[in-house]
């Protein structure tokens, strides 16, 4: 029983999730309080679900285009661009504060954002482009053209409903994590209910077989990317919405390395296959928890780098063979039957 | 197909040429030696750094700590001789020598864990950016006279147009790279394991050795590019060079090289830079264009390049499958 | 002609992997100054041998004998420097660097730690015409040639580091009649300067132009050495199929096939055909019938096979699926919405997406074409994958594991199950029994026939003979990428298709 739930993917990033959370807690012992307030939750752990929701949200997409072993490099220049697109819609509108200006500003961002998604799918699967060189054009050129739609200036906006987005609360919960739970809930079902997933596994852990087993891969990838942009673009409106403005330059800096680390810590390998949402959720939530640690102890924001860079390391030598083969013995390395016959051929 | 590998630097060549022809019958005062030079004077931590990526690239890899070692060396520079008084001449070969090593770190992990470089040389930026905040928060200004000496220092032709000492040593790396790429060994030796690694091991190149020498190369380059760094800016600090690596291969394959590596010069880099700079430079000179532009046209330079190069070798076997 | 003393001498090679013997007490011999043809069908041990000599493995137990000295090679960098190179089919080169650079790259001319390449260049000139009567520019990138070139390359830079001993693996693959013809010109002029030539080949046509010996390797073990003068074409394949007749007693004889065939076509192919994989070829495939593809391993059996399938496209010819229009099938989505199914004989490559469960390896092929929004039920795909594992005889029975622990033989019946799920009108199975114990090649035949009873149309590839012959209605017997003859019920015997396989 123990080693089902040892061997469980979502084990080892939940025990670490469990440590630094109660690490804080050492630190802080106030971290697991709960106050309520005016009517709304409080506390260190509201504030990660809080402000690591644009995060999981990109990490969400992230997840679906590493496991048709792709990647999307492009996710925080369309985090910038999405902010950006809604902010001018809305700054342009006779009446900031009416709803339907919103709710028109948030479909154009969240419409570009798609459509710059199809674009990385058609370089991708059309052009047949290598994802990282496909991408990484988007994430050059993303930021020029979400400077180029706030016109080289912060744009701020003075809009209720628009602020409801990042910084509104539904339930005593801030909203921003209804977002990634209805996000999360839609990926989930689409990918688990549909056949969606189960195409996705394949193509990434088999393009070849997948072909010729008849599955349209280029559709597949199409898809993954679009909803990619799409999942970064909703990341970028909770983002400006959070300063009511947006900025070209800082908006969703980095982003696409933390996805890419909470996507890996999740337990997705960088090689296409088997994904787990729930591993990409627990791998952002310890990104953000890491965070509020380093701050919590007092020590410089800026060390947060060191850290990611030690938990890189980590993991990906422990998803490495050759490191892991340190270590097994080499009675363990028993070969599976169907090695033994496939070498027959070979 | 690959009986015309020339063919994307010559057009890097070309849209130079273009770029800057279209430059100065735009603009007064353009058409002058004097901003060629600046395009040097202001890009040669650009070309340094491009320098050691092209080779990093070539081999088939890619390093993406690149900003971040310029940046860590010019706080490293920064406190050692600010805050603890280390003599130029001591700080400067060591900050050279720890770029060295740090990449060829990289590359031994790269190679040894068969870990991608992508993400060894993501978790280094991570570290060397880190590094700096460690050191500190906040710029450390460098008012030390031999610094301060490199900075203003122009050297003069006769017609009075001048450069400053990091072009020159930007043009010296630009030289020693030309030879390492097609006059040794080493050189030889990266392309062919950017050509066809399994190949290359089966030919019996030393693949271990070629590859850390590639990252630690590419240290070094970013290390000497922080020095250079250092002399323009006379500060360290953290946020230096942030998104400089993308600045690179930007420079990398708009000069022509493959981004699966075995194809492409350093020549091209260079005027991959140039490139990047004329564009700065006339959107400079436009005065209404904000300089964010850039961006967009050196994505769009990008994506050219790329479905050149796709095309190119649209029949070649040697297309990764996705 | 040849030496007295042979230059290498292999005795007593046993190479095994995990419990499965690759060779057993092989031995083989190689005298300078000739052409020493190995030939074996799959899992004969022909690459292990190579790999063992070119010391990509160590054996367990024999010696190798390199001039008379025992020989120890750990890794193919020591075997070049001992002085025996390999060409292998996928020329192992650097397209992107120039001729002479890839004959030279590694010990290139130096001075004072300077690439002279004045002198490479003029080197590689020199190499090429006058020890193979090449005449190309070196300068030039390596990939801008054709394969042809490219393999003469590679022999280039082997003579250059005075290899003694050349191994060619399948050099003749992708060449066409041409450029076969110059290599064999290159090959009899370095026989003639003392090399030693070991030439692995399917191609039985190749053999007897030019070899001078033939060292026959079947199951792992050696079956004999001959001269190829001494050997007829007939024993040669005979030797290389080999008869397990006792084995094989057990099972029926032809069945009676008189019923399932129907005179109705399901599709025939006209002209089909594609550049240097297979030669225009005609087939008609009926209703219930079933039509093996016999030949030796390379006559383009699967390449045929992918063509039907639109796994690869062709380049010329048309096909017409139930009397319906010409069209040329350039998918497998395609060929799949026509009823066409294709088991590949790749079955870790292309078959099973190996961290899937057997489940979902079972109801990949019909989800894809039900489409992603119209998903099977779990529960309904439970039922499926259990109906099957049962039908098919599944080990284990457990449906959630990852396939990939499953044995070879297991994992071609998910392949299998797969298949069937679609129910194709017509089936081609390439190499189904490959690999798997006698009881399940049994079950596997027995299925086919039953399907084409069923109304199916079954292609049949195999290089088992015996196994082709029992199924199948009517033979389409191809050699050396040409189908060469339609083989008729009544025509159809053992020592028949075995002297069409040969040839000559």
């Amino acid at each position: 029983m123990w080693t089902r739930i040892s061997k469980h993917h979502l084990f080892w990033p939940l025990v670490a999730l469990l440590v630094l959370l109660l690490f804080n807690a050492v630190y802080n012992p106030g971290f697991f309080s709960i106050r309520i307030q005016g009517g709304h939750l409080y506390g260190s752990l509201i504030d990660i679900l809080n402000y690591g929701s644009p995060l999981m949200l990109v990490a969400i997409g992230m997840t679906l285009v590493i496991a048709t072993g792709g990647i999307d490099l492009s996710v925080g220049s369309l985090v910038a661009i999405s902010g950006a697109m809604a902010c001018l819609m809305i700054s342009r509108s006779a009446d900031q504060n009416s709803l339907g200006a919103v709710l028109l500003a948030v479909a154009l961002a969240l419409g570009l954002s798609i459509l710059l998604g199809f674009w990385n799918g058609l370089l991708v699967a059309g052009a047949g482009i290598q994802p990282i060189i496909a991408t990484l054009i988007l994430m050059v050129a993303g930021r020029g053209v979400a400077q180029l739609i706030t016109s080289g200036q912060i744009i701020t906006i003075n809009s209720e409903p628009y602020r409801y987005i990042g910084m509104g609360w539904l339930a005593m919960l801030p909203f921003s994590i209804f977002i990634v739970a209805v996000v999360w809930l839609i990926t989930a079902w689409i990918t688990r209910k549909t056949a969606l997933g189960m195409f996705i596994e394949s193509v990434g852990a088999n393009p070849t077989a997948s072909r010729l087993a008849g599955i349209g891969s280029r559709t597949v990838l199409l898809t993954v990317y679009m909803f990619c942009a799409l999942c970064s673009g909703i990341a970028g409106l909770i983002v400006s919405s959070n300063v009511s403005g947006a900025d070209g330059n800082n908006a969703g800096l980095w982003f696409e390395l933390d996805a890419i680390l909470a996507v890996v810590i999740g337990g997705t390998a960088l090689t296409g296959g088997r994904f787990y949402l729930s591993g990409t959720i627990v791998g952002a939530l310890i990104i953000q928890t890491l965070t509020t640690t380093i701050y919590t102890i007092g020590v410089p924001p800026e060390i947060t780098l060191v850290v990611k860079a030690i938990v890189v390391f980590a993991v990906c030598l422990i998803q490495s063979e050759n490191f892991r083969g340190l270590f097994t013995s080499a009675r363990r390395r028993r070969r599976l039957p169907a090695d033994r016959e496939v070498s027959r051929h070979a | 197909m690959l009986k015309r590998p020339f063919v994307p630097v010559l057009i890097t060549i070309g849209l130079f040429a273009l770029a800057f022809l279209a430059g100065s019958l735009r603009y007064n005062g353009f058409f002058s030696v004097q901003v060629l030079f600046n395009l040097l004077i202001d890009n040669a931590f650009l070309l340094i750094v491009a320098i050691g990526m092209t080779f990093v690239i070539l081999s088939g890899g890619i390093d993406l700590s690149v900003g971040s070692v310029v940046a860590l060396t010019t706080m490293l520079s920064a406190s050692l001789v600010q805050e603890h008084g280390v003599p130029p001449y001591v700080v400067i070969p060591l900050v050279l020598l720890l770029g060295a090593l740090f990449g060829c770190g990289m590359g031994a992990v790269i190679h040894y864990f068969r870990i991608q470089p992508f993400i060894v040389t993501l978790a280094g930026m991570f570290l060397a950016r880190g590094l700096c905040y460690v050191i500190s928060i906040q710029t450390i200004t460098i008012n030390d006279p031999f610094y301060t000496k490199m900075a203003l220092t122009k050297i003069r032709f006769p017609d009075g147009s001048f450069i400053s000492i990091s072009v020159l040593i930007a043009l010296i790396i630009f030289l020693l790279a030309l030879y390492l790429a097609h006059f040794t060994r080493f050189g030889r030796n990266v392309y062919a394991i950017g050509g066809n690694e399994q190949s290359a091991i089966l030919m019996g190149l030393p693949i271990a050795r070629t590859k850390m020498l590639v990252y630690a190369f590419s240290g070094f380059c970013s290390a000497l590019g922080g020095v250079v760094f250092t002399f323009y800016m006379l500060s360290g600090y953290g946020l230096h060079a942030v998104g400089l690596e993308l600045d690179a291969i930007a420079a990398v394959v708009i000069g022509g090289t493959l981004l699966t590596g075995g194809v492409g010069y350093v020549a091209g880099t260079f005027f991959g830079v140039m490139i990047q700079g004329v564009i700065q430079t006339i959107i400079t000179f436009e005065g209404t264009l904000s300089s964010w532009w850039t961006k967009i046209v050196i994505g769009l330079l990008l994506f050219l390049f790329i479905l050149l190069q796709r095309i190119l070798n649209a029949g070649s076997s040697s297309q990764k499958a996705m | 002609m040849t030496n007295k003393r042979p230059i290498l001498e292999m005795h007593g090679i046993h190479k095994q992997f995990s419990g499965f013997v690759a060779l057993n007490n092989v031995s083989f011999r190689l005298f300078p100054g000739e052409v020493h043809a190995l030939m074996g069908e799959n899992g004969a041990g022909k690459s292990t041998l190579i790999k063992v000599l070119t010391g990509v493995y160590t054996v367990d137990e024999g010696e190798i004998l390199y001039d008379g000295k025992e020989l120890r090679v750990a890794n193919p960098y020591e075997a070049q420097e001992a002085g025996i190179a390999t060409v292998y089919q996928e020329v192992n080169l650097c397209p992107n660097l120039s001729v002479a650079e890839n004959i030279f790259i590694g010990r290139e001319p130096l001075r004072f730690g300077r690439i002279l390449w004045k002198e490479m260049n003029r080197r590689a000139d020199e190499l090429l015409r006058s020890r193979l009567h090449v005449n190309i520019d070196v300068t030039q990138p390596l990939g801008s040639y054709s394969v042809a070139i490219q393999q003469l390359v590679a022999i280039a830079r082997a003579l250059n580091i005075s290899a003694r001993i050349l191994v060619l693996d399948e050099p003749t693959s992708s060449l066409d009649r041409h450029e076969v013809e110059q290599l064999f010109t290159v090959m009899r002029k370095l026989k003639e300067q003392g090399l030693a030539i070991l030439f692995v080949t399917h191609f039985l046509d190749q053999v007897y132009e030019i070899s001078d010996r033939i060292t026959i390797l079947r199951s792992g073990e050696l079956v004999g050495e001959y001269m190829t003068s001494e050997l007829p074409r007939i024993d040669l394949v005979m030797h290389m199929i080999g008869k397990d007749l006792q084995v094989l007693r057990q099972l029926t004889d032809r069945a009676d096939r008189s019923a399932s065939r129907s005179d109705e076509a399901f599709l025939e192919a006209k002209g089909l055909g594609r550049s240097r994989q297979v030669e225009d070829f005609d087939l008609t495939i009926h209703r219930g019938e079933i039509i093996g593809f016999a030949g030796l391993l390379g006559s383009g059996r699967t390449e045929a096979a992918r063509l039907l399938f639109g796994a690869d496209r062709a380049d010329r010819g048309y096909v017409k699926i139930a009397g319906g229009q010409r069209a040329v099938i350039d998918s497998p989505r395609h060929a799949i919405r026509q009823g066409i199914a294709f088991c590949s004989e790749n079955r870790k490559t292309e078959g099973i997406i190996a961290d899937l469960s057997v489940r979902e390896n079972i109801i990949l092929a019909l989800q894809a074409r039900r489409g992603w929004y119209r998903a099977l039920s779990r529960k309904r795909q439970e039922e499926i994958a259990d109906e099957y594992i049962r039908k098919i005889n599944i080990n284990p029975k457990d449906p959630e594991i990852p396939v990939r622990n499953l044995s070879g033989g297991n994992q071609q019946k998910v392949l299998l199950a797969r298949w069937l799920l679609l129910e194709p009108k017509l089936f081609i199975l390439d190499e189904p029994t490959r690999g798997i114990d006698i009881g399940a090649k049994t079950e596997i035949q027995k299925l086919v026939l039953e399907l084409s009873r069923e109304g199916m149309a079954v292609l049949f590839i195999s290089s088992e003979l015996e196994e082709v012959i029992r199924v199948s209605d009517r033979i389409a017997v191809l050699r050396d990428r040409r189908l060469t003859k339609m083989m008729e019920q009544g025509e159809i015997s053992q020592e028949n298709v075995m002297k069409e396989i040969a040839g000559g």
